[in-house]
This record gives structure tokens, sequence and C-alpha cells, in this order.
């Protein structure tokens, strides 16, 4: 019976095989229409989608093409852009995350933004080097943020306490005002880039160093973070906590004070009742600078091949990062202008983010140094304030992380 | 396969030409192919391929740069150096040998008791026993990020609930190096034990009721019968339930991920969360695939044993 029935099954059947294996292994090339641009940004939030839909909107009925938007969670954005790269289906206009683009363009997958015909003209100097990677200006930003210090009013002013300036009156105040559940102070100690992004401030500001972990004013630096764990002015669930877990706390009334960016003052204003207000973050001795981290995303062009596309690309940016376009951004998302013009503006508008805009002058790029390696001393610091803050000496944690550091590429 | 060769030789005795034996086989032999392609194809193509390209991978230099230019150069062992000469590497085994072994004895422990206790007919059996399904149903992630609102150390429901009865109610769970391992072992044997106590359960009720009666005539007592009957009975579903779930536990990620991230101080970084760092984090696809490799050696070791212990037990 078999052989009777052998050629008519055995045939069929390696046939569907191959063309299961065949459907499998081809990949399908995709089709650019001519007339729609995609932009791919971290704007899965309900409200960031629908300003960005809204910016699009005008921008690409201004350029005269249909422009999408595709958002995926920041976490996943690089490695999204990766897949796509390889696939040769890459977006027109890519958002990244500063602290990112570096990588990006380092594996050659940004077009200089220049060399489309977008200048950095009224752009301050601290953010054309925030989108640049090795002098290369790749990335234009819209906004910019920076971490600031949040405190509840209220609170302050029935203890009778200025707003802290230095870190010695941050400490004593932080320390009066913990009592019951209150803590004096939040911030987050996490092991991820918030918590990195947080320490970075109080490191800047001792004049600490990110190329080298293991000097004095690193260490003085985590030796303060560990005197207000120490004091019982901060939560020992401080390294627990990402920064969106410390607004939750300022918001419950946890916290007096607290360490976090603008990104959450629209949650903040949700609260009917509450009181807060912003200053610069305190400095180790009066007089110093407060130098705070330069964060938000940057619009970049992708390497896709397609020269004509990617003048449009450049048009497109031009017209999401024009004055006009940044100052509504800035007023929806409640982050500071990239541009010189639109940030007077702005201050105008919003004079009780006064000590946001002030921040942000003098704030910094955490990749202008480290470029692309970024992510390994990222990864080695965390690692060492986690490890001093539940315990270890700051010195010999440092010490680690920075031959960690240099050890991993 | 002796039927159809029966079957075979009337039907050519039928026809004018002799008999080709050897062309008989032949076709037999491409049936069998025939039969046996799809399989293949799909193992190779989806088994085979991801394996031997994270091997591949493994001795190659996979930068970001290799998405845009296709090249990823080979370069010999540096990868492998590189992750064993990470002190993170040696730390992460150690966690992910601890969180196995205790999660697997915590699962398995409460899951068998409470599928013992399930087998007695008591009101409201039916109702209890789904219930206890819940945690199972619950994706992964959103049971470690309410676990992390639970054991907060200082807004935490469980440590309030310590609290007010006395029992202290500060337990650092998350947040001190030494108690954080335990604490994701704990949260995991949480979400284990449904899986171990349906499966065993349906183990119990393969379980001759008559063996029981001989035990009980004999006078033997309910831990007596439970040692010689109910265990080795189940015996072929105890491996069943520990193989799988080494395998899931082994490879753990999105629990630690959405519990702890690996910290603090990298006290929870398991194998999972090492070869995460290093691919979506550092982007260093080279060193993720060496982590990766060596997990696959783990499960591939265990799959062996296993392997030879049902070889044994066939005998």
């Amino acid at each position: 019976m078999s052989n009777r029935f052998t050629p008519r099954v055995a045939v069929p059947l390696t046939v569907v095989s191959a063309l299961i294996g065949g459907a499998v292994l081809s990949g399908c090339g995709q089709q650019r229409d001519p007339d729609v641009y995609t932009v791919l940004n971290s704007s899965t939030d309900e409200s960031y989608h629908r300003w960005d839909a809204q910016t699009l909107a005008r921008c690409g009925k201004r350029l005269g093409v249909t422009i999408e938007q595709q958002s995926v969670p920041a976490a996943q954005v690089m490695t999204k852009a990766l897949r796509m790269a390889s696939s040769k289906s890459l977006p027109d206009v890519l958002q990244l995350d500063a602290s990112e683009m570096p990588t990006f363009a380092e594996a050659g997958g940004l077009i200089p933004l220049k060399d489309l015909g977008l200048t950095t003209k009224d752009i301050p100097e601290g953010i054309v080097d925030f989108g640049s990677y090795e002098g290369t200006y790749y990335g234009a930003a819209r906004t910019v943020n920076t971490l600031a210090l949040f405190y509840n009013k209220d609170t302050l002013d029935k203890a009778g306490l200025k707003v802290p300036t230095t870190w010695a009156e941050m400490r004593a105040a932080a320390k009066k005002l913990t009592h019951g559940r209150q803590y004096g102070l939040a911030l987050s100690a996490g092991g991820a880039e918030d918590g990195v992004f947080q320490f970075t401030p109080f490191m800047w500001s001792n004049g600490g160093d990110e190329t080298k972990l293991d000097s004095p004013e690193v260490a003085g630096a985590l030796d303060y973070w560990k005197s207000l764990l120490k004091d019982g002015s901060l939560s020992k669930s401080t390294v627990n906590w990402t920064q969106a877990d410390v607004n939750d706390q300022f918001m419950a009334g946890n916290a007096a004070m607290m360490i976090n960016g603008p990104w959450q003052v629209e949650t903040l204003n949700s609260k009917k009742g509450l009181d807060w207000g912003i200053a610069e973050i305190p400095v180790p001795e009066p007089g110093d600078d407060s130098v705070g981290p330069l964060g938000g995303g940057v619009l970049t062009v992708p390497n896709t091949g397609d020269e004509e596309r990617e003048k449009m690309s450049a048009k497109i940016i031009g017209c999401m990062s024009g004055e006009q376009e940044q100052i509504t951004y800035a007023l929806n998302s409640w982050m500071v202008p990239a541009n010189e013009k639109a940030a007077a503006e702005w201050r105008t508008k919003v004079p009780e983010l006064d000590a946001l805009a002030d921040q942000v002058a003098t704030a910094r790029s955490r990749t202008a140094k480290l470029g692309a390696r970024w992510s390994s001393v990222s990864l080695a610091l965390q690692s060492a304030f986690q490890s001093a803050l539940t315990g270890e000496s700051s010195e010999a944690a440092l010490t680690r992380a920075q031959k960690r550091a240099t050890s991993g590429n | 396969m002796s039927t159809t060769t029966a079957a075979a030789a009337p039907l050519t005795k039928k026809t004018a030409k002799p008999p080709n034996p050897a062309r008989v086989r032949r076709r037999r032999r491409l049936a069998q192919w025939g039969f046996i392609a799809p399989a293949v194809v799909f193992m190779a193509l989806f088994f085979g391929y991801p394996l031997v390209r994270n091997i591949v991978m493994s001795f190659q230099d996979y930068s970001p740069s290799t998405f845009f230019t296709g090249e990823s150069p080979f370069n010999g062992t540096d990868n492998w150096s590189k992750v064993f000469n990470d002190e993170l590497f040696g730390k992460a085994l150690w966690h992910t040998i601890l969180f196995t072994i205790g999660s697997l004895i915590g699962q398995f422990c409460i899951g068998l008791g409470l599928a013992v206790f399930f087998t007695r007919r008591f009101p409201l059996n039916g109702v209890l026993r789904s219930l206890i399904l819940l945690p199972w149903l619950v994706p992964m992630v959103v049971s470690g990020v309410v676990w992390r609102r639970i054991l907060d150390q200082d807004t935490g429901v469980l440590n309030s609930f310590l609290g007010t009865l006395g029992l202290g109610g500060d337990t650092p769970w998350l947040t001190s190096t030494n108690m954080a391992l335990i604490s994701v072992i704990l949260v995991n044997v949480w979400i284990g034990i449904p899986f171990n106590m349906v499966i065993l359960y349906g183990g119990l009720q393969e379980v001759p009721k008559e063996l029981y009666e001989a035990a009980s005539l004999d006078g033997a007592s309910a831990w007596r019968s439970f040692r010689s009957i109910t265990l080795p009975m189940l015996r072929p579903v105890i491996t069943v339930v520990l193989v799988l779930g080494f395998m899931s536990t082994v490879k753990i990620l999105d629990l630690i991920l959405a519990l702890t991230d690996g910290g603090p101080a990298d006290s929870t970084q398991t194998l999972g969360t090492l070869t995460y760092q290093n691919s979506f984090v550092q982007l260093d696809f080279g060193a993720g695939a060496v982590v990766g490799n060596i997990l696959i050696l783990i499960s591939a070791v265990f799959a062996v044993f296993y392997l030879r212990a049902n070889r044994n037990e066939g005998k």
C-alpha cells in the first residue's frame, strides 16, 4: 500500500515544507510611499502622543506630506531602531534619548544634520553639544530637561525653613523635616539610568567626573548621599525607587522635598491642594555652580541611503524644532525650549519654572566626554552607589567601579 | 513496517514487470523522509538555526554597527574572556543556582501539600482550587510590579501587616543586599505553586484508591502510605514537574526586572538578567550570546540527566 502512495505523498510534503521554509527565509523588502514619512519616538504616553500628533499634522501640512507617528516604550527605541536598520526599514525621523544617540551615531546610523541644511543658530552651545557626537551635530533637541529640587511649600513654611541652597542646609532641613511617616527628602538611587541621572548633579557640583569614578570628589558626593541615608532623611527604599516612585512618594506626602524633573509636573498638578515649589539643586559650598544633567530626546535622521527622503526628513525636523513648535511643546510638557529665543519667551509665560531654566543653562550632557562608552560607566556607577548605600565604603565601591568601567570596553 | 512489506509483495506480483526490491525500498525510504521532512525543517528553522547562530555570535564582535554594515568579524574568545573576567558573572551564576534550587523546593513542597489536601472531599473544594490558580493567570510582570509595592519597606502592605501583628514591620525586603534574593525567591514560589499543584493534583487522581484501602487494612499510618504509595506512584509526574519547573526558573528574567532590576548592588543579578544587560543595555550582543549559551548548556546538562533517569525507569 505504502509504495503506491509514495510519490504522491512524499512529493507534496517535501514541496510544502520547502515552501514554508522559503517563505520564512525570504525577507520582505519594504516599499516606501513617496508622500508618507514616518517618525519613531517614545511618546507612548497618551498626552505626549497627542501633542506630537498635533505637531506632525501642522508640519505635514506645511511641507505637503503625510507624517505618521510610531511610538514604542523609551527603553525599546534603540533596539527597535537597530532591528529596523538590519531589515532596511528605518523610519525617516528617529527620536532618540540623547544618551543613546552616540551609540547610534558611532555605528554609522545617523546623517549629520548640517549636511542636510539644518543650522545651529540660536542654540546654546551646551545644547548643541548635547545633540553632537565627536563634534558632529546629529540630533536637534526641541526641548531639554534637567533635575531640580522640588519642595512642599506648606511643609517647609510650617517648619519655618528656607529653601536649602547648600548641601549642609539641605541635610539639616531634611533631618528636621523627617518625622512620622514623612521623610525629609526623596530621590532615586535605583539600579538603572534613573539612579545615575540623579547622582550626576551631586557628582558634578562637587567637581567629580565620570571619567574618573575613583576620585575623592565622586566619593564625596556618594558620602553625602550616605549621610542623608544615615540621618534617616532618605528612605531605605531609595535604592529600589525609580524617579516615578519618588514622585509618588512626594505626592503622597511621604517626602517633604524631592529631586526630580519637570516631566513630573503634569502628574504633580493633578493633585489638588499640593503647593509645590522648585529650586536649583543645592551645592556643596555657597557660591558653587549647580551642575545638573541635561536630559531629553533629540530628533535625528537615520541613514536610510535615500538622499531625497533624508532632505525632507531634515525639513520635518526643522519644522518640529522651530521656535513656535518648541514653545508649544515646552508649555505642554513642562520642559525648557532648546532655542535661546524660544526659551526667553517661554520664561515670561511660566515664571514659576525660572529655577529650572537656570539649571538648564549650566547643565551638562552625560555623553559629552564618554560618547558611546557612557553605558558601561553608567552600569558600573549604578552598582557602586547601590553597594555604598547598602553598607560598603564609598571609596571601595567606586574603585571597583572605575576598574569595571575601564575593563568593560 | 512489517505490514507494509507484506502488502507490497502481492501487489508487485500482479504487475507484468519483475519486482525490483531496490526500487521498492527506495520509494519507501522516500515516503518516510517525506513524513519526517516537515518536522525536520521546522526544528532546523526555529530551533537549530537560532541555536547555531547564537553559538557563532558568541565568537563575533557583534555591535550596533553590525546592524548597518552587516559585518561581524570573528574575535576568537574575546567575548568569552570578557564574560568570565567580569566578577558579575560568578555572582550571577551563584544567584541563579540559589534562585533555582530555592524556588523549586518551595514551589514543589507547597504545591504537593496543597495537591494532597485537595484530594479530600470538602465543601468549596472546587472553588478554592480554582482560586489558587490565580497567581498563574496574572502576567509575570504584573505580579512583579504588584509585589514590589507590597514589599516596599516603608509603605508596603506586608510590613504594615507585620507591624500591626507586632512582628517588627521594618524588614528591608527588597532594599537589603542580603534580603533581596530571598524575597525574589519567595515571590517566584508564590507564582509557581499553582502550576505544581495542578499537575501533582492530576497525578494524584491517577493513583488507584485500592492501594490506599489495602494499606489501611495492613494498618499503615497516613505518613507511611504517603511515603510508600503516593510518592512512588507520583514519580513520573514529579519528574515532569521538576524538569519543567527547572527550565522556566533557570532562565528567569521578567520577574527580576520588575521587582529589583537586578539590584540593589547586583544582589539579584542572575544569568538571565546578565544576558539581558549585556545585549540590550550595553548592546554587546556577543557577550550576551556567551551568557545565553551558558544558560543553554546548563539546561542541556539537566535534560541529559532527565533522559537518563527516565531510561533507567523504563528498565
